[in-house]
């Protein structure tokens, strides 16, 4: 054999291999996941992976910035938002599969500080205006953002609130500058400081804010249906749905 | 949207200022010192060049959160708080852009060489003499080459903004910042302005530099 022919045999012998190495059906399924899901997606990701053998890679961002993306032409297959609008908006320019939509979870907002004695179980250090500063995620891209903005409203405090507030790119870096100190304290999402003891927190009371309902909806461009329609039905099965309550979300 | 050209142009300028007081020394001691340790310095001068904003931006995140030493310090004694104020993006920036800024000078500085400043001591002129009258004009060019560099590389500064900022508007909403949450939001009208705006501005700061270093060139 020549050189040259003696690699393409090699070659296609490897690739034959590798070939055999993975079942032939796994795939990879690229996800668009909302900040505040961050935690509960990864350990949602490992149980997947094991149950089906297709892979999951996640990206996450704000849902805004996640959707600018999406309309832009990035890989996804599916997203799963922060809010129902941004996926419904995907639905009626075509971009996401109608009868995919769904609610996986319904976030709630609680202000979050990383020193145990600053906020009480009724909030009061917001309400009297007491917090230098306060963290938000930015309202123009992140669900959590607007809600807090309308929760703030609500209680009269956005007035006060509007022009310090510190916005963060989404609700990960939110939280992230009340936990490195940062900041004193933040309105975050509940999922986010459900399972750690650390900080005080405040519970905010769900009739401040319209309910955050985080749908999530196959995208039509999506290259790997197959793996994203088993991750879409694995998200709504029994094991999955209380580890979504366990991180502190509502279901519908 | 005027806001934020005006904060950043603040911003810049202020920090360019800084950098010349701070870098004009800083450069002439590494111009002209010969210890040991001086290429440690120089090293450190140089390392935001090749650091990623992101790293710069979590040090100095944790660095200045009242929680912790520096930023307790600053607050107990100062009543300073440095994250996501206008005070904490000047420290930034003039971190972020020192070698931008001390690199030329010292270059020119040591492009003077020690003959103008020997012959100056022969004629009784005093170090600061000698530094002020001699040195200091013979490097002209190099100055103004730091002050451009230095001014422009805050003007495009987003790394650093994004993660000790906090997007406040007036305070720390910049350009880089600006564009990103319009480009995010959708509202591309105004990313195109603000966009288009710093392509011509740093297009025509670039080449008046390269222009005015032509012309000084033929001078010396």
């Amino acid at each position: 054999m020549k050189p040259k022919q003696q690699l393409i045999t090699v070659s296609a012998a490897i690739f034959s291999l590798l070939c055999l190495i993975r079942p032939a059906m796994a795939d990879r399924v690229q996800a668009a996941v909302a900040a505040n899901f961050t935690a509960t997606a990864k350990e949602i990701a490992a149980g997947f992976e094991q149950a089906t053998g297709h892979e999951v890679v996640l990206s996450f961002g704000s849902t805004g910035k996640l959707y600018t993306q999406i309309i832009n032409g990035a890989p996804f297959d599916v997203f799963l938002a922060a809010d129902a609008a941004r996926p419904q908006k995907l639905v009626d320019s075509g971009e996401a599969v109608a009868d995919s939509l769904f609610t996986y979870a319904v976030g709630q907002l609680v202000l979050w500080s990383n020193d145990e004695n600053l906020i009480d179980a009724e909030g009061r250090v917001l309400k009297e205006k007491k917090l230098e500063r306060l963290a938000i995620a930015n309202p123009k891209t992140a669900p959590y953002g607007a809600a807090a903005v309308e929760a703030l409203t609500a209680m009269g405090l956005w007035g006060e609130y509007e022009t310090t507030a510190v916005r963060g790119d989404n609700i990960a870096q939110t939280y992230q500058m009340a936990y490195s100190g940062a900041v004193p304290a933040a309105l975050v999402a509940h999922a986010q400081i459900a399972l750690d003891d650390r900080g005080s927190g405040w519970m905010l009371p769900r009739e401040l804010y319209s309910p955050i309902r985080q749908q999530a909806v196959l995208l039509t461009k999506s290259a790997h249906k197959e793996a994203a329609g088993a991750w879409i039905e694995y998200l709504q099965s029994e094991p999955v749905r209380a580890i979504i309550e366990r991180y502190g979300y509502g279901l519908e | 949207m005027t806001g934020a050209i005006l904060l950043t142009l603040k911003l810049a300028g202020l920090t360019t200022l800084i950098l010349l007081l701070v870098g004009t020394p800083l450069a002439w001691w590494l111009s002209r010192n010969r210890v040991w340790w001086k290429d440690l310095i120089s090293a450190v001068v140089a390392l935001p060049l090749v650091l990623p904003p992101t790293v710069l931006g979590f040090y100095l995140l944790l660095a200045m959160s009242p929680q912790n030493a520096f930023g307790a310090f600053l607050k107990a004694h100062f009543g300073i708080v440095l994250p996501f104020t206008f005070e904490g993006l000047v420290l930034g920036s003039v971190i972020y852009s020192l070698p931008f800024v001390v690199q030329p000078i010292r270059n020119a500085f040591e492009a003077v060489g020690r003959g103008p400043l020997e012959v100056a001591a022969t004629l009784r002129a005093s170090p600061l003499d000698r530094f002020l009258t001699v040195a200091l004009p013979l490097a002209r060019p190099g100055f103004l080459t730091a002050a451009v560099l230095g001014f422009a590389h805050t003007m495009g500064e987003f790394g650093v903004v994004l993660m000790i900022g906090g997007n406040l508007p007036g305070e720390t909403k910049v350009l880089s910042i600006a564009i990103y949450d319009y480009v995010e939001s959708l509202e591309w009208t105004q990313a195109h302005i603000l966009s288009g705006g710093m392509l011509l501005g740093s297009f025509l700061l670039i080449f008046t530099m390269m222009l005015i270093e032509k012309r000084s060139g033929r001078l010396y």
